[in-house]
């Protein structure tokens, strides 16, 4: 192993490449599963606004995606990567695959955040005459906060050991260049650099998340 | 304070539950009217449907059956929306406190304004008047986690209180909290009551809480209203088991019921100058063996009662009764099957 210019350049690229990827995808990912975990919440008997078939539903379609292994779902998703962003290779293309496998996860995640809420805040919410809205955004989500956070940081970095596999099919960032170092030209020194990179990334996001977490916790003091 | 008109009327109010097991009665044709101004206590052991009944009140649960009127509008004909206004009428405080955890004590009281649509500036305004009327102004900015028990629900009270609701329901608000705290809390609920004329109604198992603030009292038990009356009314002459049991209370514990007759002595208040048993031993001629005796404040006037053992013989025992009869003093016979 050799570590010139180029291939610090490539690791920088690479680190670049994962680190868009999964914000992206956890951005989007976000952004289709939170309103989906809030609904497998709201919807179930004895939620706020149960309507018990569509939370079924919701919770099949969400466990069928999450039963697909990312890998398979990798190759099955792609095609529509190229009809979204018009290619199949490269970190773009890995977002919309890496965004629908996270997305039910997400949800589960968050729809466990808000089964942690006291019910008695609920009815006394509901006694002061809140409405459905009224509760999810005063109650449900200020007061799972903490939880949602550590929730985030669990998911991402899920998200992030996803990212790793798109190597795979043409796509970039660190775990590519394990993979195609370490997996397909035994190069094994790139590729540790390349797992050391993913832990020291993992680590941050975690502590990120507990650290943002627990200081915003005002039940703890 | 209180006026004989109505402000909540339960008609017929029904509760059946659907179970795995088959449908559950929690509340079976409940009459009932509170008046405008007053303090009304629900009594009744756990499980006797005490906190359905409030609920349906309120209509986070919707009676199965019946009509809930609240100032001449049936509650439970309305549309979803028509009841959340209506809620806003009506403040509850409840055994657990459920205040928001993530937001401090001023917030959790603008909390109702702000679903009310008030205006932010007003909300904390009206709150902080409200954190001053229950005495924890000065802990404005700090969080549920940071209260103890009695300040917490100081806080729910200021946080019912705020949308200016013309009832306040509280769902054993004080079964959380040690004695003195609890003697505290319903100081303030009697204060609220009085200088704000607002109707409070009580859910509680604890007599003791009935007797120290409430004017009218109903006993559920079994999903049925057993009993319902002033507080005096049915401290001196429970007419149900159930009430009987309430009454007694502690002494329940205390007394080791023989198989021999028992009598249960009230006293108003009234009596209180005259040595009553002296006397009675005196006329009698016979000795008296007191088993239990305990004087209460109810509404202001000292009530008490006291279980004594009759003697063996008959002729005795009946002495003594003619002589109670004789000087008016209100006695009822107890036995231990009615505890």
């Amino acid at each position: 192993m050799t570590f010139d210019a180029t291939t610090i350049s490539m690791l920088k690229t690479a680190i670049w490449e994962t680190f868009y990827m999964v914000a992206l995808s956890s951005l989007f990912a976000y952004v289709i599963g939170l309103p989906f975990g809030i609904i497998l919440v709201v919807t179930d008997n004895g939620g706020i606004y149960p309507i018990p078939w569509l939370q079924k539903i919701l919770g099949l379609v969400i466990n069928l995606l999450r039963s697909v292994p990312f890998l398979i779902l990798l190759f099955i998703v792609l095609p529509l990567s190229k009809i979204v962003i018009g290619t199949r290779i490269g970190s773009p293309a890995i977002v919309i695959p890496l965004t629908i496998a996270a997305a039910p996860y997400i949800a589960r995640v968050v729809e466990s955040s808000f089964r942690e809420i006291d019910p008695g805040v609920i009815e006394a919410a509901k006694s002061m005459g809140a409405s459905t809205w009224q509760i999810i955004w005063k109650v449900l989500l200020p007061e799972s906060r903490p939880s949602l956070l550590l929730g985030a940081a669990l998911a991402v970095t899920t998200i992030l050991s996803y990212s790793a596999m798109a190597g795979f099919t043409g796509g970039g960032g660190l775990g590519a260049v394990a993979i195609n170092y370490g997996y397909y030209r035994y190069e094994p020194g790139l590729m540790w650099i390349a797992v050391i990179l993913l832990v020291v990334m993992v680590q941050i996001i975690q502590e990120i998340g507990t650290q943002l977490s627990k200081r915003g916790d005002k039940r703890i003091r | 304070m209180a006026s004989e008109e109505p402000i909540i009327s339960l008609r017929n109010v029904g509760k059946e539950f659907k179970t795995a097991n088959g449908p559950v009665t929690a509340l079976d044709d409940i009459n009932l009217d509170i008046r405008r101004g007053e303090i009304f206590g629900i009594i009744g052991l756990s499980g006797a449907g005490k906190s359905t009944l409030v609920r349906c009140i309120n209509m986070l649960e919707t009676p199965t059956s019946g009509q809930v009127i609240f100032e001449g509008d049936n509650l439970a004909a309305q549309n979803d929306r028509q009841k959340r206004m209506a809620r806003r009428s009506m403040g509850m405080i409840f055994q657990q406190f459920n205040l928001l955890a993530q937001r401090n004590i001023l917030k959790n009281v603008c909390f109702p304004l702000e679903i009310a649509g008030v205006s932010r500036q007003e909300g904390r305004k009206r709150a902080m008047e409200l954190l001053e009327l229950v005495g924890l102004a000065d802990r404005a900015g700090a969080y549920p986690a940071q209260l103890s028990g009695g300040q917490k629900q100081r806080v729910a009270i200021a946080r019912a209180l705020a949308t200016n609701p013309k009832v306040i329901l509280c769902d054993e608000a004080t079964s959380a909290l040690d004695p003195n705290t609890t003697k505290s809390i319903l100081a303030l609920l009697k204060e609220i009551n009085q200088s704000m004329g607002v109707t409070v109604i009580v859910i509680t198992h604890e007599m003791a809480v009935i007797e120290a603030i409430c004017d009218r009292v109903a006993i559920i038990d079994q999903s049925h209203i057993a009993e319902l009356g002033t507080v005096s009314e049915i401290f001196s002459e429970p007419k149900s088991r159930i009430g009987r049991q309430l009454i007694l209370g502690d002494a329940v514990n205390q007394v080791k019921f023989s198989d021999s007759r028992q009598l249960r002595i009230i006293f108003d208040g009234r009596e209180s100058t005259e040595p009553i048993i002296s006397n009675l031993v005196l006329a009698c001629k016979v000795p008296v063996n007191i088993m239990y005796a305990a004087t209460k404040d109810i509404q202001g006037t000292a009530m008490g009662q006291m279980i004594i053992q009759l003697p063996e013989d008959e002729s005795d025992a009946n002495r003594i009764v003619n002589y109670l009869k004789s000087i008016h003093i209100p006695y009822e016979e107890v036995t231990r099957h009615d505890v």
